[in-house]
């Protein structure tokens, strides 16, 4: 670590022009990070027609904002990042760097990591300073352990979890500066060609937004089980998502999928229908505030981790669910 | 055309959770007794996409099939599994200097490796392995031979140079490729492995496998394993959850269905 070193730089991910959720989780917990370690927030977006971006990463928390507005930039693209990326660390020198553990993040931190020659700690849900050392919490083993490491360089980079940091109420009247940066990309230098991209207007953001998800499982029985957990979504205004056992079957789409190599939701009520509970599925839910599971067996995992049980067959008591939240809404 | 496939040997990562021990103490993990490592599954996925690349290539293409593996000594069990799944050979980094070390001086030592076999056209990774859940070496492999990386994949093909990968995206698949040599992360998406034939079996008995020390690829005793770690493992532990589940007690499945819609209300939620 040099002493110029300081602050903490947030790499924020840009859907429709705006900060995604996680992008505003991690400045709150970056805020946190320079109240211990001093020095400013950096936030970093890249993407095209970024408008007002600055100012509402601003509010959010960032005294700095670097924006890369460029048309190469629409769409994610791990390798076009990095030259532009890595620059800007390394002209920032912060202390920590926090990027979304999300799809693309998981795609460009190890690269950037090993282009910066630094080490990066996926998946983690805390950082904590002590002695002026940046301890990064993680999950590992399928969920069942966390582990806490610490690095000997810097800046330590950090993929942080959904839903596991909590983004300030938005201060409009917060200062701070904005930057344009152009890039230093020669697009002809990439070596992967994205051919194509085919992506399903999931309900994925809801499902990350949503009141209440209902999770899908083998116990459902079936592709059907799963229109019985869609009629209830629609009810109650929630989303569905799956154990990763259900998507390997098709018995709903990919994008359902929640836990260690899926989605993470935190909703105030998760419902695990027919879900064992493995922790790599519990590591996409674990956060919600309440779970309430239905499963045939009373020494399901699941109710490990369950507010509420049920102990019954998921095709009798989902449908009757159904039916009952129709009474309750009439 | 050269196949490397990495593959990491660990411990079943699909156990009952109650049979899940750590030490606090060494900050490592407790092995389940009488259990014998299993190849991570994202790695498993990682030779099979090795042999459909093979299968589909046909008779006049040459494809070699190498898994190269970083484990401690005596470990044989999961290289043998992918040998009998239909790989040609295996290399073995088994010294104790190549030992738990981190994704960084992993990714290293894969690299020398990998250099040191020479001439490889694809090299092969899971997404992550199930124990550290990671997700860093296949990058850093790489990063490292400054080579293209294409991750999370779910289809591989090889034509005429170059790499064409359908990857799997939060919502959707994309289409990238990329010129050879390259490397490419498997996701579960892949789906099923084959089943080892009773006659890979017996074959796999006789494939090479070539044991390494670091000087054989080059590297000395400060470069590979703990002596090169940059990461400090501060604490390992298990969370502790003490959630008590009320169960919801009806005759029905309309009574538990009533009840819970209640609780639902109760809450606000409808
Ligand atoms: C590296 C790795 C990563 C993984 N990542 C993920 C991930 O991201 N997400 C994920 O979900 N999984 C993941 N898994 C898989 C995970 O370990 C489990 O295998 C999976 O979550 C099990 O899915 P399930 O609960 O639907 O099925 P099962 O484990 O088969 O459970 C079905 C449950 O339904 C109950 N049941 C049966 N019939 C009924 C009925 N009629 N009514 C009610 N209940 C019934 C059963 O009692 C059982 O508890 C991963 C595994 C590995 C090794
Ligand atoms: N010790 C090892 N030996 C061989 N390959 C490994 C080893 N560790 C990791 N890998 C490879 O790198 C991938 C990602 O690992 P990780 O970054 O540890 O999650 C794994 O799926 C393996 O393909």
């Amino acid at each position: 670590m040099t002493d110029n070193d300081s602050g903490v730089l947030v790499v924020v991910e840009v859907a429709d022009g705006q900060p995604v959720d996680l992008g505003k989780e991690m400045l709150g917990l970056a805020r946190q990070l320079t109240e211990n370690l001093g020095g400013t927030v950096t936030a970093v977006a890249f993407g095209a027609g970024l408008e007002n971006i600055g100012e509402i990463l601003i509010a959010y928390g960032a005294d700095q904002v670097l924006i890369n507005d460029n048309a190469l930039f629409a769409d994610f693209h791990a390798e076009a990042w990095l030259p532009d990326l890595s620059k800007i660390i390394s002209e920032v020198a912060p202390i920590v760097v926090l990027i979304g553990h999300s799809e693309p993040g998981t795609d460009l931190a190890p690269r950037l990591a090993f282009r910066l020659d630094v080490d990066v700690a996926t998946g983690c849900e805390s950082i904590e300073i002590i002695n002026g050392r940046p301890h990064m919490t993680r999950s590992c083993f399928g969920g069942l352990a966390r582990e806490v490491v610490t690095f000997s360089k810097t800046p330590a980079l950090a993929t942080i979890r959904s839903k596991t940091q909590q983004a300030l109420e938005p201060m409009i009247e917060r200062v701070g500066e904005i930057e344009q940066v152009s890039s230093i990309l020669d697009g002809s230098s990439l070596r992967t060609r994205v051919v194509s991209r085919e992506t399903e207007k999931a309900d994925g953001a809801k499902m990350e937004s949503a009141k209440i998800v209902i999770g899908g499982g083998l116990g459902l029985g079936g592709p059907e089980g799963f229109k019985t957990l869609n009629e209830i979504a629609e009810l109650v205004d929630g989303a569905v998502g799956a154990s990763r056992a259900a998507c390997d079957l098709d018995w709903c789409p990919r994008s359902y999928q929640i836990g260690l190599s899926g989605r993470t939701v935190a909703p105030e009520l998760y419902i695990a229908v027919g879900i064992s509970g493995a922790s790599h599925h519990m590591a996409g839910c674990g956060n919600s505030k309440t779970i309430v599971s239905v499963n045939t067996d009373p020494k399901a995992e699941i109710f490990k981790s369950s507010r509420f049980g049920i102990v019954g067959n998921s095709q009798e008591i989902m449908p009757a669910l159904a039916e009952e939240i129709r009474k309750l809404k009439a | 055309m050269k196949i490397v496939v990495c593959v990491k040997q660990i411990q079943n990562p699909e156990i009952p959770s109650a049979q899940f021990r750590i030490d606090e103490e060494a900050k490592v993990l407790i092995p389940v007794s009488g259990l014998s490592p299993v190849l991570s599954p994202f790695d498993e996925q990682a030779v099979e996409a090795a042999l459909r690349i093979r299968d589909r290539a046909g008779e006049d293409t040459d494809v070699e099939i190498t898994i190269v593996t970083i484990a401690s000594k005596g470990v044989r069990a999961p290289i043998k599994a992918a040998l009998a799944l239909g790989a040609d050979n295996a290399v073995l980094l088994s010294d104790s200097m190549f030992d738990g070390s981190g994704g960084y001086v992993t990714a290293r030592n894969l690299a020398e490796a990998i250099r040191t076999i020479g001439d490889v056209d694809l090299i092969l990774t899971g997404r992550q392995a199930a124990d550290g859940d990671a997700g860093v070496v296949g990058l850093g492999i790489a990063e490292i031979l400054d080579i293209p990386a294409i991750t999370f994949a779910r289809d591989v093909q090889i034509n005429d140079g170059v790499v064409t990968v359908q990857r799997v995206l939060q919502d959707g698949i994309e289409t990238v490729e990329a010129d050879l040599p390259a490397l490419v992360t498997i996701s579960n998406e892949l789906g099923k492995v084959r089943h080892a034939s009773m006659r890979e079996t017996m074959r796999a008995a006789k494939k090479p496998v070539n044991e390494w020390t670091p000087e054989d690829i080059g590297l000395d005793e400060g470069q590979a394993g703990a002596a090169a770690m940059r990461y400090n493992r501060e604490r390992l532990y298990v969370p502790v959850n003490d959630i008590e589940c009320e169960f919801i007690i009806g005759d029905t499945p309309a009574e538990l269905a009533a009840t819970l819609a209640q609780h639902m209300r109760a809450a606000k939620l409808i």
